[in-house]
């Protein structure tokens, strides 16, 4: 069985995440090659075969060519899958490879499941096996679902001759919002997520954050909402975090919001559904109305 | 200018969740649907396009799937849209992302849309493919996970989301295919007036037969709960109780309490 790994380079840097397909690769017990389009001054410590395209020619974000490379070294390899991250580079590209191929495409794979793939639906509260009906298949693997391996060595490198532009233009890159808060520094994290309801009731959690001695956060849509401003927010797109205790007030527990808080050393999640997300990471759940748990709470705290 | 916008029928994602007899995706009993949440900011953006380009542009709205999506389709025209497209299929959840793409691509292929608006992906199935394969079919230009979009003499720039928060901007000429991610813009609440006023407008029925020519690429073989990690705690009753008991345990676990 052979997989050709799609790595990720952005802003002139070799993406961490790109070990995790190596992490992947090595579950499925795959032979490897890999292709990047990168920089020679960026090789990952890998000691295969490295397709390498200059994204300073190519463009880093630019899915027609990148498309038309991805394609040339599944020629040359011919592997059984090509497997990206899920990322918004991953998934993005993904879907136009697995066209061109006219091959099934696996999207968020979380682990190998018998005869196919594990992957997350239902806003990751249920599960489904899915088996490609293609001989070739197109995969992304979610972010850290799959370790980070990283073999050390140098790769033997293969250049790539696709050229050409695309029907993308790439104007250049926009630097995330200024933080006012520094959430990485918070030793206690209080959020909030859509479950609190409303705007009106945001102070509610802020003083149970007050209380504790912490500092507000946020899920994706209470910031979408303009309830709490994104410096707040936690998340793939917010502030990944690590805090002594990390409270999650009406938070269903999105994988994008799971990834930027699962390393907290406690977890204690409020929320009326039982079967949440959430539940699965958190040291504790409180099964109840987070408008009803959390005044009585922070009354007892600030006593 | 043509516009079309697609959009899914998803439950209400705080349900509980059982899997259907086939033991392949979830029993539909008891569970309430509503429009996919990526989707109400791909109709937003569609209709503020609509709305800027005044006469002569036209909006439609598609959606695949039993009559239940009728609904759907209906806080759409409400919301803004033309007219609509009933794509009729019993069996859509039971169809892959290369299958539903490939409906929308026959019905769009000579209709001559400029500019074609999809959620990012669904809540439910939550694939990320539809619509980039929907563009691929079709040969359109298309780029993801939109926060940001400005439409100008026949070219979009939008803004993607990146990890981190960063974002990318990029240039793309129509026709052309985007998907929209959460927070692009703020989804309107259709008005009672517009309700009335969408009841008129028109919602053509086609049987997914008359566009279906695709097997399935992939193929689901089971649809079931996580696998309970354990170790968390579970409490459930008073909340007295249980502020007392969260209380006892901040204290035995953690330096934050003493």
């Amino acid at each position: 069985m052979k997989t050709l790994l799609i790595g990720e380079y952005r802003e002139g840097k070799l993406l961490e995440s790109t070990y995790e397909l190596l992490g992947f690769a090595g579950q499925l017990g795959a032979e490897t090659a890999m292709l990047l389009v990168g920089s020679e001054s960026q090789l990952p410590a890998y000691g295969g075969t490295l397709y390498l395209a200059d994204a300073a020619a190519c463009g880093e974000y630019n899915p027609d060519l990148h498309k038309k490379l991805i394609l040339e070294a599944v020629q040359k390899e011919n592997p059984d899958y090509i497997v990206f991250v899920h990322s918004s580079y991953g998934w993005d590209l993904a879907p136009r490879v697995a066209a061109a191929l006219k091959a099934a495409q696996v999207s968020e794979v979380i682990a190998l499941a018998e005869g196919g793939f594990e992957v997350g639906c239902c806003n990751g509260k249920m599960r489904r096996t899915v088996k490609p009906a293609t001989a070739k298949a197109v995969l992304t693997i979610q972010a850290g679902a799959f370790p980070v391996l990283q073999p050390g060595g140098s790769p033997a490198l293969q250049a790539l001759t696709a050229a050409g532009g695309g029907a993308l233009e790439f104007i250049g890159y926009e630097p995330a919002e200024k933080k006012d808060i520094d959430l990485a520094k918070a030793e206690v994290i209080v959020s909030a997520g859509r479950g609190v309801g409303k705007k009106d009731n945001i102070p509610v959690i802020q003083a149970l954050a007050t209380a504790l001695g912490g500092e507000l956060g946020a899920s994706r849509p209470v910031v979408d909402a303009e309830w709490v401003s994104h410096s707040h927010q936690v998340g793939t797109t917010g502030q990944t975090v690590s805090p002594k205790l990390y409270v999650a007030c009406g938070i269903s527990g999105a994988i994008q919001h799971l990834a930027g808080m699962k390393k907290s050393d406690f977890i204690i999640a409020i929320n009326k559904d039982k079967d949440a997300p959430i539940g699965e990471i958190a040291d504790v759940l409180v099964v109840a109305d987070v408008m009803q748990f959390v005044p009585a709470l922070t009354a007892k705290v600030a006593r | 200018m043509k516009l079309l916008v697609c959009i899914k029928q998803v439950p209400d994602l705080e349900s509980r969740f059982k899997p259907d007899a086939a033991g392949v995706w979830y029993n539909e009993t008891d569970l309430a649907f509503r429009m996919n949440e990526y989707d109400e900011y791909a109709v937003e953006q569609a209709v503020q396009l609509r709305e800027k380009l005044g006469e002569g542009c036209e909006l439609t709205v598609l959606s695949i799937g039993p009559d239940r999506v009728v609904e759907a389709i209906k806080k759409s025209l409400a919301m803004g849209c033309d007219n609509a497209a009933h794509v009729q299929d019993q069996a859509a959840s039971g169809k892959d992302p290369w299958q539903i793409a490939s409906i929308i691509a026959a019905y769009a292929k000579d209709k001559g849309f400029d500019i074609i608006f999809t959620g990012m992906q669904s809540q439910d199935r939550g694939s990320a493919q539809v619509g980039v394969t929907v563009a691929e079919q079709l040969g359109l230009a298309c780029t993801t996970t939109i926060v940001g979009f400005d439409y100008d003499n026949g070219a979009i720039t939008a803004k993607r989301e990146l990890e981190g928060g960063i974002k990318g901007v990029v240039k793309l000429k129509i026709p052309a295919l985007v998907t929209c991610q959460l927070g692009l813009n703020v989804p309107r609440y259709p008005t009672l007036p517009n309700i009335m006023k969408a009841k008129k407008k028109e919602i053509v029925a086609i049987p997914v037969a008359d566009l279906l020519a695709e097997e399935p690429l992939a193929i689901t073989a089971s649809f079931h709960p996580p696998a309970k990690k354990g170790g968390g705690i579970v409490l459930e009753g008073d909340i007295a109780d249980l502020v007392d008991k969260v209380i006892a345990i901040l204290k035995d676990k953690t330096a934050v309490l003493r």
